[in-house]
């Protein structure tokens, strides 16, 4: 039983939770996520560690809503309990100085990539982030990113907040402007395809943080497999970052549709 | 004494003596052997209660009377933790239920679950005199031994071991599958401060999430896992050791040597055309949906598909498990798709005889080539190969040979890929000290020690998927290994 300390919610959908986990707070590095449960009949779902405190002895969550599990999750309050929470998991992200690292978040995506930029940006790199949603109320955690990051762009669908249009033109204006030396990217399937395709035409190395389905998290299960170069990996234990423009992202789409 | 001494000085005891006299063995040949009790195979496969109902009293001591209290116990030497079979059998003889129940906790640490889930017919009972001299059905040691196991869990009486004065050392366990549970109860039992950490967020490794209730009921393993903590064994779930803490932690926070059971839990595909369609899964996931999260519950979150024909590929015990569940589950067609022919089926011969009693179809050599889906990816059919048995392989099995050019397709909307697993490689990943096999097991010595002085390991993670009494075997083994050692220390 793990107590959440604190809830805040940065929209109508997204709500951000500081939950009591002293040993993962300790232990984690950016890229990592945990597993966790709500009540006893509640399935294992997964969630990235978006920050922590090792000295409150609380790992950050940023979750959103879009079905049963995490509606769960979202309506739990402060001084409640999460039933199980276990991690940290994954394969923790491979932080070096490169040079210029561009940052692509789309949507929920921009928490996972928080403390990416943080390290990215500690290790002495250059970063420009760019994130993306569909209007101004997707566009989460503006503040924390621009903390790390040399420069951020704003990118919605409906041109209600920063510029108007895809994330992917958002990086294209990037990349055509300056040497990009890796691209980081993480968000919803279908934008990490085009993400993918994108910079694979410009030549930029990527990273595709994949959020597949999972039952266990450990390596268990085989539930959260894709197609990587041909081979099919465990994004739970491989992953979740993979070169993007291995990925088979048509594969991955089709999969995460199992249970719909 | 000799381990032969002892069971010689045991058998001269008198009430063996008298219990021998009381029926002339010409007699005891003659009866037959009994018949476990089952559940109705039609009911059954449309429910989830355990399949064998367990012996009554007085078919116990009916079976117990065809032993035959042999001067040389052979059946012993079939049992990986030579369990004293005539002491407990000849004790149910008499009526001493509690007392053949002590007997068998003298070596195993589970009794109520390795009589259910041994497989018997390959162990001790291969080795009875019955079945090596007489030819005849073996002594049923296994339904005797859950008799007795039962019989005591269920009188409410489960004795709690006499334990050592604390030394306060502390031990960890890591993984609480039948390794590490037997390894901690009989380190508490020694004295040891000892904590389990699993990182599932329920206990018992496979016996929970693995073997489903119809064949071990999870109040069983609850049952023991209760005793063990009454003895004082402490449990932590969802910890990872090696990602929540790590073996520097475990040392910092005084941890004095550390018991590794993590099991095999990683699951093998074979690699095939269309094998990550929706539909296609490991046995793994489709056994922990069901019996970890209870996914057939309407009111449990984790979703499982329920297919109505169901492909399971492998002829071991897990894939009639999962296809045993799959009948439960509402397939109309649930089949197993296994390369080799019955005869070398690695499987219990109880579970095949009860899928095929549930209506399971068998596809014997057989093997898939690639499966197809339709436009939403969920898979629709399989191409099967048809095979032959051809020489004997290292393993003594014959090999399953392709026919050239005989092949077929069936229909399927679901696929359980039951084909073997691997030892998790999380501990090998992250430990420093340990050898590790090409296959990924750990390597240790004959007291289960790893390359690392404080660092024990045994069952699955060292042989690569073995059973469950082997496992445990293992777990007593080490705790036996590693207080002698921690003695000699402390001299
Ligand atoms: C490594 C990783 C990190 C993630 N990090 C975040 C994060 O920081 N914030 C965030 O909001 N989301 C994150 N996700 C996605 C999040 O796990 C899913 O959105 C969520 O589990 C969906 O569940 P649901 O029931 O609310 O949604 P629905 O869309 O209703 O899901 C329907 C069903 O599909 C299955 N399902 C779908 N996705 C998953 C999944 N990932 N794991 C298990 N089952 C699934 C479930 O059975 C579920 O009942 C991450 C996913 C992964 C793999
Ligand atoms: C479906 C199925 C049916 C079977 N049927 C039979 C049968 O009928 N008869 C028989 O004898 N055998 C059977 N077996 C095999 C038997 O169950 C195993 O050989 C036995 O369980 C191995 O025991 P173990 O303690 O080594 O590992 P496991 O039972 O696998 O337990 C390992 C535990 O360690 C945990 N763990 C792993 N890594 C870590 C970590 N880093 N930190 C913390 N915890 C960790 C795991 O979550 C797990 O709970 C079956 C297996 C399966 C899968
Ligand atoms: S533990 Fe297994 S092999 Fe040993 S006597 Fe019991 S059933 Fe037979
Ligand atoms: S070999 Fe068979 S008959 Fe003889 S003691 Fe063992 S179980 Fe009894
Ligand atoms: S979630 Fe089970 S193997 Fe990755």
């Amino acid at each position: 039983m793990n107590k959440i300390v604190s809830k805040e919610n940065l929209s109508d959908r997204v709500v951000k939770f500081e939950i009591e986990a002293p040993l993962i707070a300790k232990s984690r590095r950016a890229g990592h996520f945990i597993m966790l449960r709500v009540g006893d009949k509640g399935e294992r779902v997964p969630y990235t560690i978006a920050d922590s405190d090792s000295a409150k002895g609380t790992i950050t969550l940023v979750i959103q809503r879009v079905g049963k599990s995490s509606e769960k999750v979202c309506q739990l309050e402060a001084g409640d309990y999460v039933t199980d929470l276990v991690g940290p998991l994954g394969n923790a992200t491979h932080v070096d100085k490169i040079g210029t690292v561009l940052c692509a978040g789309g949507g929920v995506g921009i928490a996972p990539m928080l403390p990416i930029i943080e390290a990215m940006k500690k290790a002495g790199n250059r970063v420009i982030t760019v994130i993306g949603g569909r209007s101004r109320d997707y566009i989460i955690l503006e503040d924390e990113v621009s903390k790390y990051s040399d420069e951020v762009i704003i990118m919605t669908d409906d041109g209600s907040y920063g510029q108007q249009g895809l994330i992917t033109l958002g990086i294209e204006d990037v990349i055509k402007r300056e040497k990009v030396d890796l691209c980081v990217t993480i968000g919803p399937a279908i934008m990490m395809k085009f993400v993918a395709q994108l910079t694979k035409k410009y030549d930029v190395k990527t990273m595709a943080s994949l959020n597949t389905i999972m039952v266990d998290g450990t390596g268990m299960c085989g539930a959260c497999r894709v197609s990587v170069g041909g081979k099919t990996k465990f994004v739970c234990v491989d992953g979740p970052e993979f070169d993007a423009h291995q990925v088979d992202f048509d594969e991955m789409l089709m999969r995460l549709k199992a249970y719909n | 004494m000799t381990t032969q001494e002892y069971l010689k000085a045991e058998r001269a005891q008198e009430w063996r003596l008298d219990i021998r006299k009381k029926i002339k063995n010409k007699d005891r040949m003659a009866f037959t052997r009994v018949e476990m009790p089952e559940v109705d195979p039609v009911v059954r496969s449309r429910n989830y209660e355990e399949v064998n109902l367990g012996l009554t009293a007085d078919l116990a001591v009916a079976e117990a009377q065809r032993c035959l209290d042999c001067v040389d116990p052979t059946c012993i030497t079939g049992c990986p933790v030579e369990i004293n079979i005539p002491k407990f059998v000849k004790n149910i003889e008499r009526g001493e239920f509690l007392e053949a129940a002590r007997v068998l906790k003298e070596t195993s640490a589970l009794p109520a679950v390795c009589g259910r889930v041994c497989p018997q017919e390959r162990q001790c009972e291969s080795q009875c005199f019955y079945t090596v001299k007489l030819n005849k059905q073996a002594v049923a040691i296994g339904y005797l031994e859950r008799f007795a196991a039962d019989y005591e869990q269920q009188s409410g009486e489960m004795s709690v071991p006499d334990i050592a004065p604390s030394n306060g050392i502390k031990i960890a366990v890591v993984g609480s599958g039948p390794a590490g549970l037997a390894f901690a109860g009989d380190m508490v039992k020694f004295g040891y401060d000892v904590t389990v950490f699993e990182a599932l967020h329920e206990l018992g490794g496979v016996l929970r999430y693995g073997i489903p209730e119809f064949r071990l009921p999870n109040d069983v393993v609850d049952i023991e896992i209760d005793v063990l903590k009454k003895m004082g064994v402490k449990f932590i779930t969802n910890i990872i050791v090696g990602k929540t803490i790590s073996q520097e932690d475990l040392k910092e926070q005084g941890f004095k040597a550390i018991f590794i059971g993590s099991g095999a839990g990683l699951p093998n595909f074979m690699n095939i055309p269309g094998e990550n369609l929706n539909g296609v899964m490991s046995c793994n996931e489709y056994l922990t949906r069901v019996n970890l999260m209870q996914a057939s519950d309407p009111d449990s979150d984790t979703p499982v598909l329920m297919g109505k024909k169901v492909a399971v590929i492998g002829g071991g015990n897990t894939a009639m498990d999962a296809v045993r569940t799959a009948r439960r589950l509402g397939a109309e067609k649930a089949m197993i798709v296994y390369r080799r022919s019955e005869e070398e089926m690695p499987a219990r011969v109880e579970e095949v005889k009860h899928a095929k009693e549930e209506g399971i179809e068998f596809l014997n050599l057989h093997n898939p080539l690639q499966y197809e889906g339709n436009e939403r990816g969920q898979v629709t059919r399989m191409e099967l190969q048809r095979m032959e048995l051809g020489e004997p392989d290292a393993s003594g099995r014959r090999r399953p040979v392709a026919i050239e050019g005989d092949t077929r397709w069936i229909e399927v909307d679901e696929v359980i890929v039951s084909v073997g697993v691997s030892p998790n490689p999380l501990i090998p990943a992250s430990f420093s000290g340990l050898e590790i096999t090409k296959w990924g097991t750990i390597v240790v010595d004959d007291t289960m020690k790893s390359h690392e002085n404080t660092i024990y390991a045994g069952g699955d993670i060292v042989r690569g998927g073995a059973t469950v009494i082997l496992a445990m075997g293992d777990g007593r083994k080490a705790a036996k290994s590693m207080h002698e050692k921690l003695l000699r220390a402390a001299d």
